[in-house]
Parts: structure tokens; C-alpha cells; sequence
């Protein structure tokens, strides 16, 4: 699936010419006198694309370095002498035939980035640390005092202890971190217990060498926290891949526009665009800012913020929207702030609002939490007076008994439970383009009793075409006329036909209106109603086109924007597992009524401003449902970020991407389905591995209770039950 | 025994030697780009600088 990348431009129409300038201000001098650029390159998918791209540079005069991450798309050019120079190199990239986008260099510094090596550098001193710790662990398990000589014991503990304490201290801080967080907050997580059973393993293991004890824990402890960090950096890198894939090229407010400043054109980045600025959008691009056509007119898709199928025409003093698409004719607009009343500000601040809901779920693992605190706190106490008072136990000997039980119980089985069967899930959708943005989004997505889809981009494929027959003459005239055009209604029409065309001349297309030429002397138009067509014929619903020949009646053209093929099987199939579905449009009644019944869906809410749309879906998470968003619009965002759980395909715009916690490529709808039921067999795998975790206490706690556990037990029943645990995790590599 | 005063030093010290090895590719980013990595023993490398 590494062919189809995250594109914000999936419904272009037009051609766009490379715009290699501006790049310039990007580029980033170094104290040595060396430039430094990072862009975003798409298209990116194999060995050869790497090597395409980073061999065509390194020939290149200036250029001393070039290296493209694989990983995040990112390619990093150093060079010596201007910084203009830049855009060569862009240009260079552009012509090899992939697109690149500026890239924000802060994300570098970013908290992801220097997470991942923390966790990493955390995972390797562990592993050290376990591997050195068990040489002498062995040792001391395999040999009796007899043998050994308390002497040689108390050397051991204490090389033990070199290793293992500096290793606690500086590989646990990811743990001691977020149980502090959570403390600090009021409630537990799975840390907490993790953290205590590190600091008491370390501190009883020292307290043992000091007094020249028989056990010590040192090897257990460190153990745990190997295993517990992969679990982490595995869950961290899998949710890092998908966040970065989906959601850096979020950072696409890092796009350029044309600004006219004093008579001169400019290409600046869209983030600094300012009030009243004046900016050139030409036919086919999208519009980069909200603004107001100052000059020309042309007609604009607005689907992917209003779900409205049919262009919207925009003349002088209309206010156009940015993320909507321009379709044919150059404009000029000047920029408008986010007014307090504008649509992107309403949907900025509902999205807030729907964000602050989403914050309360708790997870799984924090709900195991707790109710695994403080069970096991309550079996060490008792342990402890078990021993002391009835007993009859020395208080040094009980304790001991005591923190054993802490240790043995060490949640390693618990904290891994969720992390490895989510990372393995995640992978597995990745690998069929579902991208995984947030940690929780499959368990959310188990609980579900009711999914809302939008009916533009999501349940269609916002892309109109011709309905019905006709013949093959008439065909070729309009198709001959609608060639020249790029309004989506003319595309599909072309598209239709695709035998010999005609030659038409003085083609001119008239904004809003279609199409005019002559053949052979007659003048032949296709375009609206009102333009060309027969003002008397009966209304029509949906989506239509004229063909007017001088001399003839005007013959009309019928399109339906269609469904996708498996929009119905996926509806039935949701359904016969008992979720209610439902649609939720912007556009007129009428058509999403004729589309919810070819998908077979028989709620329909049409003709809904973004606010109403969340309001909805207010009332559904008010009724007690778990609902499932699926949608690709501006106007979709606040019911994505506010809905349980969230879908936005991936050619949806940013701000969706950004607001669903699951982004599917491809250009149907099974991948929802199929993110459905892996996120049901990803929660009962979960759950098994809790239940396996709770087996291993059941069995470990009793022997720990009666003081049977010395280190050995301790540390191969701990092992022992996370290997059972990963290894019923990989379960799920198999499952169909 | 005290063939231990000389193994455990040297125990010690090829592991620190691996932890170190591990803290410098670490440092110096051949952690960052795991997908590349693999994909780029694919290519002949004397055909261009990098």
C-alpha cells in the first residue's frame, strides 16, 4: 500500500505547475556557512525512488550532503553558496516526478523525536544491564553458600547492584515519570505499580547486600524494565510511523500562495499571509486562506466543506473558503481574518469543545489499574501482618515476605497485555493503509453500537458521472465541446467517451455558464439550464448538463455522483452486527436521500450546517450511544474530533485527517469493516492477556504469600508470564 | 575464585564496549530511519556521494 500516499490534493482538477520558489526562505544557514533545507517529498515508495532522487542531487555543483528518511519522507539538503539555489534543487526534484512540500524544521526539535531516542536509550541500557546482571544472577542460582563462600556472594550482590541500581535510576524514568503524573493528578495508572515494584525490588535488594542476605532481586527488576520498555517503544513507534504519515503533511499550512505586493507577484508561505493581503488563485488550485473575490469569476467545488456536490459560482464580493477548490478561472481574493463568525472559526471552536469530551475515555489498562492497585497493595500489607502477628515472623523477615509479594506481582504481564497486541493490530492495518493515529482508537472503536457517515468523499466518490445511454453521435459532440473544460461536470462527461473527438472551433469556455464553439459553421454549446438548456423541461434533482445545437432542441445529460461499489455490502454487513447506520449530509434532501437508499441506509439527516451536524451527534452520545464517525469534510472535522471513534479517508482533507483517529487509504469503504473486526479480535486478545495475568497472580501470589519465592522463582515465573502474554498476542499475525 | 577478579572486569568492560557501540549509532542517528535502512542495501553505493 506504499504507493498511495496521504495527498491533500486528491481532488484537483486542474493541471498544477511545480512551484519550485519560495523555497529560499526556508533554506537555514549554518555557522559554518552552509545551508540546510528539509521538505517533504510524496511519492516516495522503494529502494529506486531513494536512489533517484538523492543521485540526481549529489551531482548537482554546491550540494555536500543529501539524505532522504525513508521513515517520515524527509529529505535533508546541505549545500555551499546561495540560498536561491534552493529552488534549483527543488525544481530538480519536481522534474523526477514527485511532488514536495515545505517542511516545518521544528518538528525536528519536536517532543516525538526526542522521546523515541530517550525510549531508545533507555531500552539499550537495560539490555545491557539485564544481559550483565543475569551473567552473575546464573551464578548465583546455580551455586549454594557451601560452595560459593558468603564472600564471594556478598562481591556479586554488590557487582549486581553497580549495575542494576544506576540502571533503575536512569531506564525507569519513563515509568517514574507518568506514575508521578498520574499521582499528582488524583488517580493511577499502570506506572504507578510498576514504579513501586522498581524502587522496592531495588531498595530491598540493597538492604539484602548490606546485610549480607541470601536474596537479592536485582535481576528481576531490571528484567522488567527491558521488557516493559520494548512494550513501550514498540507502542511508541507504531503510533509515531502513523502520526507522522497522516498528520505532518498537516503542517501543509506550510503551502505557499501567490501574493500581489506592490505590482510584483510573490510566493509566501500561507502562514504569513495577513488581513487584506491580495492573493492570485489560479484555476485548479485551492484556495489557501478564507478571502474575498476582489477580481474575475469562476466557480468553486466546495464539497470538501459544505458536502454540497454542485460548484458553487463566486463572483466579486463573494466569500470563498480555503481548502475549497478553484475551478475555472483565475481569481482574486483578499484575505479575510477568522472572523468571530466565520465558518472556520465555528469549526475550530467545536472541534475544541469535541476534543475535551473524547479526553475522558480511560483506558483499558488504566482501568485494570485500578482495581489491580489496590488488590495487590492490600495482599502485601496483609502478608506483613499475616507473617508478624500470627506468624510469628521476625519484622524484618515479614517485610521481606511482604515486598516479595509486591515484586512477584510486578505488573510486567499486565503492562504488556495491551501495548504488544495493539502495536501488532496497528502494524498489520498499516500494512492494508489504515493508519492508527491515537493509542485508544481500537478500543474505542470495539464499543461502537452506531456509525454516521457523511455522504460526499465518503459514502461517494464525490466525483459525478454520466447516467444513462445515449448514442454515440451526440456523445462525441459533447465530449468534443466539454474536452476544454475542467468543471467536474465536463470531465465526466469526457470521460465517458473515448473514441475520436471532434475539432471544434472558437472554443470559448464562459465562467458559470459552459461551453461555446462552432462546428462546421453551427454553433454547438454545453453548459447550465439557464444557459443552453430547455427552460420548460420539468426540474430535474440532481446534476445535469445541456447540449444546445443551433437549430435542434437542447439534450439534456444526467449524472449521479456514485456510491462506492462496496458501500452497501459494508452497510449490510455493519448492520447484521447489530450497529445502527446512519447519514449525516450537507447537501439537499433529495440527493441524500437517493443515496442513502442505494447504500441501504435508512436514517437520513440531510441539508445540516457543520453546528447542526455536531448537535446530532450530540444527541446520539446524549441517548447512550457509542458512535462512529466516518467523513471527509471541513464541515465533517467537529463530528470527527468529537464522535467516540473517527474514520477519514485519505484523500479528506487535512483538518478530517487531523480530527479522525483513523485515516484508511483506497477508495472504498471495506477498510472500515475490516478496522471493526481487527479492533474486536484486538480487544479479546487484550482481554485473554489480562486474563492470563490474572492466572500467573493467582498461582505467584500464593507462593510469594507462603515465602516460597527466592529470586529464581521470581525472576523465571516473570519472564515466564510475559513470554505467555507476547506469545498470545501473535495470535493475531495469524487470525484471518 | 580468583580468576573472577579478572572475568568480572572483563565482563564488564565488553559489555560497557556494547553499550557504548549501541549510545554512539544511537547518537548519531542510524536509529532515525529504520525502513530506509533496510531498503537502501538495495542500492550500489559507489554511484553517488551521500
Amino acid at each position: 500500500m506504499e504507493e498511495q500516499t496521504i495527498s491533500n490534493c486528491a481532488r484537483v482538477y486542474g493541471e498544477i505547475k511545480p512551484s519550485s520558489t519560495g523555497y529560499e526562505s526556508l533554506a537555514h544557514l549554518n555557522d559554518d556557512g552552509v545551508y540546510e533545507l528539509s521538505v517533504l517529498v510524496s511519492g516516495v515508495h522503494c529502494a529506486g525512488c531513494i536512489q533517484k532522487i538523492e543521485s540526481s542531487l549529489a551531482h548537482e555543483l554546491d550540494i555536500i550532503g543529501v539524505r532522504l528518511n525513508f521513515s517520515t519522507r524527509r529529505l535533508s539538503l546541505k549545500w555551499t553558496g546561495a540560498s536561491e539555489q534552493a529552488n534549483a534543487y527543488v525544481a530538480i526534484i519536481e522534474t523526477l516526478g514527485y511532488s514536495v512540500q515545505p517542511y516545518d524544521q521544528e518538528v525536528e526539535k519536536s517532543e516525538t523525536f526526542k522521546e523515541e531516542r530517550f525510549l531508545l536509550l533507555c531500552l539499550g541500557v537495560a539490555g545491557f544491564a539485564m544481559g550483565n546482571v543475569m551473567l552473575f544472577s546464573v551464578g548465583l542460582w546455580v551455586t549454594t553458600i557451601e560452595t560459593m563462600g558468603g564472600g564471594t556472594r556478598d562481591l556479586m550482590h554488590w557487582i549486581s547492584a553497580l549495575i542494576a541500581i544506576p540502571t533503575i535510576i536512569f531506564s525507569g524514568r519513563p515509568f517514574f515519570r507518568s506514575a508521578l503524573k498520574s499521582l499528582m493528578a488524583g488517580h493511577t495508572n499502570m506506572d504507578v505499580p510498576i514504579s513501586l515494584a522498581l524502587i522496592l525490588a531495588g531498595g530491598m535488594s540493597i538492604f539484602e547486600t548490606m546485610n549480607h542476605g541470601e536474596h537479592v532481586y536485582f535481576d528481576s527488576a531490571v528484567m522488567l524494565i527491558f521488557f516493559l520498555l520494548i512494550g513501550r517503544y514498540l507502542d511508541f513507534r507504531a503510533r509515531k510511523n502513523a502520526r507522522s504519515t497522516a498528520t505532518d503533511l498537516l503542517s501543509s499550512l506550510s503551502g505557499f500562495a501567490q501574493v500581489v505586493q506592490d505590482n510584483k507577484t510573490n510566493r509566501i508561505l500561507i502562514r504569513d499571509l495577513k488581513e487584506n493581503m491580495t492573493v492570485l488563485v489560479a484555476a485548479g488550485e485551492t484556495f489557501p486562506i478564507d478571502g474575498f473575490v476582489v477580481k474575475g469569476h469562476s466557480q468553486v467545488d466546495t464539497s470538501l466543506v459544505t458536502g454540497e456536490t454542485m460548484p458553487r459560482d463566486i463572483t466579486e464580493g463573494d466569500k470563498v473558503f480555503a481548502g475549497t477548490l478553484n475551478l475555472s478561472a483565475p481569481v482574486t481574493i483578499k484575505v479575510a481574518t477568522a472572523a468571530e463568525d466565520s465558518l472556520l472559526a465555528d469549526i475550530v471552536r467545536l472541534m475544541e469543545k469535541a476534543g475535551q469530551g473524547q479526553a475522558r475515555y480511560v483506558r483499558l489498562a488504566d482501568r485494570a489499574a485500578k482495581l489491580y492497585t489496590p488488590v495487590v497493595h492490600t495482599c502485601a500489607v496483609l502478608a506483613f501482618i499475616g507473617w508478624f502477628f500470627m506468624g510469628g515472623l521476625m519484622w524484618q523477615d515479614a517485610l521481606m515476605i511482604s515486598i516479595t509479594v509486591l515484586i512477584i506481582t510486578c505488573p510486567c504481564a499486565l503492562g504488556l497485555a495491551v501495548p504488544v497486541v495493539q502495536t501488532l493490530a496497528t502494524e498489520r492495518l498499516m500494512k492494508n493503509g489504515i493508519l492508527v493515529k491515537s493509542g485508544d482508537a481500537l478500543e474505542r472503536l470495539a464499543e461502537i453500537d452506531m456509525v454516521i457517515f457523511d455522504k460526499t468523499g465518503t459514502l461517494t466518490m464525490a466525483r459525478p458521472t454520466l447516467e444513462g445511454t445515449y448514442s454515440n453521435e451526440i456523445l462525441q459532440f459533447a465530449a468534443s465541446l466539454s474536452v476544454h473544460s475542467v468543471h467536474p461536470l465536463s470531465r465526466a462527461l469526457s470521460d465517458a467517451y473515448t473514441s475520436e473527438l471532434l475539432d471544434m472551433t472558437e472554443v470559448e469556455e464562459i465562467s458559470g455558464k459552459g461551453v461555446s464553439a462552432y462546428y462546421k459553421g453551427q454553433q454547438v454549446r454545453i453548459g447550465s439550464r439557464t444557459w443552453c438548456g430547455d427552460k420548460n423541461a420539468p426540474p430535474h434533482n440532481g446534476l445535469e448538463l445541456w447540449l444546445s445545437v443551433e437549430g435542434k432542441d437542447s439534450i439534456p445529460f444526467y449524472f449521479t455522483d456514485d456510491i462506492h461499489v462496496d458501500a452497501p455490502e459494508v452497510i449490510e454487513k455493519l448492520e447484521r452486527d447489530g450497529i445502527q447506520t446512519i447519514m449525516l449530509s450537507g447537501d439537499r434532501q433529495a440527493v441524500a436521500d437517493d443515496i442513502a437508499q442505494k447504500c441501504g441506509i435508512s436514517t437520513v439527516y440531510a441539508e445540516k450546517t457543520p453546528t447542526q451536524k455536531y448537535d446530532v451527534l450530540e444527541g446520539f452520545k446524549q441517548d447512550g450511544h457509542k458512535v462512529l464517525m466516518v467523513g471527509d469534510g471541513l464541515n465533517d472535522a467537529p463530528v470527527l474530533a468529537g464522535a467516540d471513534v473517527s474514520f477519514a479517508p485519505g484523500a479528506a482533507i487535512d483538518m478530517a485527517q487531523n480530527a479522525a483517529d483513523i485515516v484508511f487509504m483506497g477508495g472504498n469503504l471495506s477498510p472500515v469493516y475490516a478496522t471493526y473486526k481487527t479492533a474486536l479480535l484486538t480487544q479479546r486478545l487484550v482481554k485473554q492477556n489480562f486474563a492470563l495475568a490474572v492466572l500467573y497472580n493467582m498461582i505467584a501470589v500464593p507462593l510469594a504469600l507462603a515465602g516460597f519465592v527466592t529470586p529464581l522463582i521470581a525472576a523465571l515465573s516473570m519472564s515466564g508470564s510475559s513470554l505467555i502474554v507476547i506469545a498470545n498476542s501473535f495470535r493475531l499475525r495469524f487470525a484471518k | 575464585m580468583s580468576v573472577l577478579i579478572f572475568l568480572i572486569p572483563i565482563a564488564l568492560f565488553l559489555g560497557l564496549i556494547g553499550l557504548g557501540a549501541f549510545i554512539w549509532s544511537l547518537k548519531s542517528g542510524q536509529y532515525d530511519d529504520l525502513d530506509g535502512a533496510a531498503r537502501r542495501i538495495l542500492l550500489d553505493d559507489d554511484e553517488y556521494k551521500s
